[in-house]
């Protein structure tokens, strides 16, 4: 995959994030460097090798449906830059612009 | 031109957990607003989701009631984008190992029953409610049902109808419940349901353009939205415009559905394995222990009414939809009632009682075994049917036995014929215009005669005794 202009903006873009030209024209080389090293991983044969999404070997790590504490109102919304009755004010978002 | 109507349905479950899926804060998103968090739901940096095991079992009973193949080696991947009502930037779920796939649900449509395929059943974490004010000014944000543990079901575009969407829908909520997985509270956001929807010309193999539908928050609305989405997407095509592919919202106050904008890249999620969870590895034995714990479900028990008890498929169909009313059933079959009798009283002098005062059949005021009591006492003979009904509202009201009642309010049928001759001799020749039509071969006029000696015994006769001493009484003159 090569990288371009229009897929390190288009990225940037989907992360919020503003590039300055210069930026731009700075890291579409790098990332492709970046890209190009991981590459050489490809040539390896991997025949008859499971996928790893992890380092590890440990599998199953869970905890037993029990409540414990949770923060304060306060507490939780000491962060928040707004509020208003107990909740988090945000600016104005289109309705249903969510995922889940 | 004949259209042929494509539906899937994306059903999201909330699991009924005591804690949320990743944290230890209450699963309760009715509490107080932002009183269930804590740094885990709410994306501090530096802290670290633990999966809920519960939250884990519930999935794969509820894939396993939904007849998925278990992926017994599955992940969790990282879903990113961004909206207020996601305090990390990205929903954990799974991409490419669903807990659950290549399962279906059985409906029964025109008598015949039919398999609704279902693509895949995963494991993710609630999004917080967002409330936009009414005038655009800004939205405010509750996180107690951040991180509340949900399933995802997709099913196959399988459903052919608005109507068939409906009985998934039931089927589905049916199984759910029955599995006591989830509250299955549409009402309360317990069980969301979005829709796909596209028409193509009958014959035609490859889809149309289809039409996302959201904010439908009922079973009825669902139906209703497709089929003004059915209608809406036809005339399109009849007037010869394309049908464009987007999302559309149901609006309740017009009955429509309206097209919500949203921006083009927002389905990029670019999907990545999580990694600050480990990989699940659920063994057979930990398989088997989740599946020995399902109970009978519904398709099964509708069978073994029908092929067991003899029920009709109707009454099978009605009474097993909702796991409370076929328990309070099986209490009053147990109890000694007969089950074609049960099954009346069950569905229609019960059932429509507790929708009444909005009642689940868990908190029934006549217990099963009174309800078994009372079909006992009119098959007897000891009370009339019509007796019943009087002893059944006293019950309701008292908590009070069938036989309490009975003794107490003196509704003792009167079936001895001694009693009743001279009452029958009396009206027989009281009414010689009737016994006249009757004997000129009006049947009917015979129910006049019943209906003076129910009144003349304040109710009391025994109706089929009193019948057959009629008659015999009419043919002696």
């Amino acid at each position: 995959m090569k990288i371009t202009d229009e897929t390190v903006s288009h990225v940037a873009k989907l992360a919020r994030l503003w590039l300055h030209p210069q930026e731009l024209s700075q890291l579409v080389p790098q990332l492709n460097d970046i890209l190009e090293y991981a590459a050489k991983l490809q040539s390896v044969s991997l025949d008859g090798v499971e996928p790893t999404s992890h380092p590890f070997h440990e599998v199953n790590v869970v905890r037993s449906d029990v409540p414990r504490e949770s923060l304060s109102r306060e507490e939780a919304l000491r962060n928040a830059p707004d509020q208003d009755q107990g909740m988090v004010r945000v600016p104005a978002v289109l309705e249903g612009g969510g995922g889940a | 031109m004949n259209y042929e109507t494509i539906i899937g349905l994306e059903v999201h479950v909330e699991l009924k957990t005591d804690t949320k899926i990743f944290c230890g804060c209450r699963n309760d998103s009715k509490s107080e607003p932002n009183t269930n968090v804590c740094p885990v739901c709410l994306g501090h940096p530096g802290t670290l989701p633990v999966l809920n095991e519960r939250a884990l079992e519930l999935a794969v009973k509820a894939a396993l009631a939904l007849h998925c193949k278990i992926n017994q080696k599955s992940k969790f991947d990282r879903k990113n984008y961004f909206y207020p009502d996601l305090p990390k930037g990205y929903q954990i779920s799974q991409y490419d190992k669903p807990i659950g796939e290549h399962g279906y649900i059985e409906i029964e449509v025109n008598g015949e029953t039919k398999r609704i395929g279902i693509t895949r059943l995963h494991l993710e974490e609630d999004a917080g409610k967002s409330m936009h004010a009414a005038d655009g000014s800004h939205t405010l944000v509750d996180y107690n049902r951040t991180g509340v543990p949900l399933i995802e079901i997709v099913s196959e575009p399988d459903i052919r109808s608005p109507e068939e969407a409906r009985l998934y829908l039931e089927a589905l909520k049916s199984i759910m419940e029955y599995c006591d997985v989830s509250d299955c509270k549409m009402e309360e956001g317990s069980l969301r349901c979005d829709a796909n929807i596209s028409l193509r010309p009958v014959g035609q193999t490859a889809f149309g353009n289809k039409v996302e539908l959201k904010n439908m928050n009922s079973f009825r609305f669902v139906q209703r939205a497709l089929e003004y989405e059915v209608e809406r997407q036809r005339e399109r095509y009849e007037s010869g415009e394309p049908v464009i592919q987007e999302t559309r919202r149901f609006d309740e106050a017009t009955q429509t559905t309206v097209s919500m904008r949203t921006k083009e890249e927002a389905h990029d999620y670019r999907y990545f394995p999580e990694p600050d969870l480990v990989d699940l590895d659920i063994d057979d034995a930990w398989l088997e222990r989740i599946r020995a714990a399902l109970p009978e479900l519904p398709s099964a028990k509708r069978s073994r009414y029908v092929n067991e008890l003899g029920l009709p498929p109707y009454d099978a169909g009605v009474l097993t939809s909702d796991p409370k009313m076929a328990a309070y059933y099986e209490a009053v079959i147990a109890a000694g009632a007969d089950a074609k009798q049960a099954s009346n009283w069950v569905m229609s002098d019960v059932s429509g009682a507790l929708n009444g005062e909005g009642k689940t059949f868990a908190e029934c005021p006549i217990p099963p075994e009174h309800l078994a009591g009372l079909i006992g006492e009119i098959a007897s003979g000891k009370i009339s049917s019509k007796q019943a009904r009087e002893v059944f509202k006293l019950m309701w009201e008292t908590g009070k036995s069938a036989a309490e009642i009975i003794k107490e309010k003196g509704f003792e049928q009167v079936s001895d014929p001694a009693q009743l001759q001279p009452i029958i001799d009396e009206v027989v020749a009281n009414n010689p215009k009737s016994v006249a039509d009757y004997k000129g071969g009006k049947e009917r006029a015979l129910a006049a005669l019943v209906g003076q000696v129910m009144k003349a015994t304040r109710g009391k006769a025994n109706p089929t005794l009193v019948n057959e001493m009629l008659i015999e009484k009419i043919k002696s003159l």
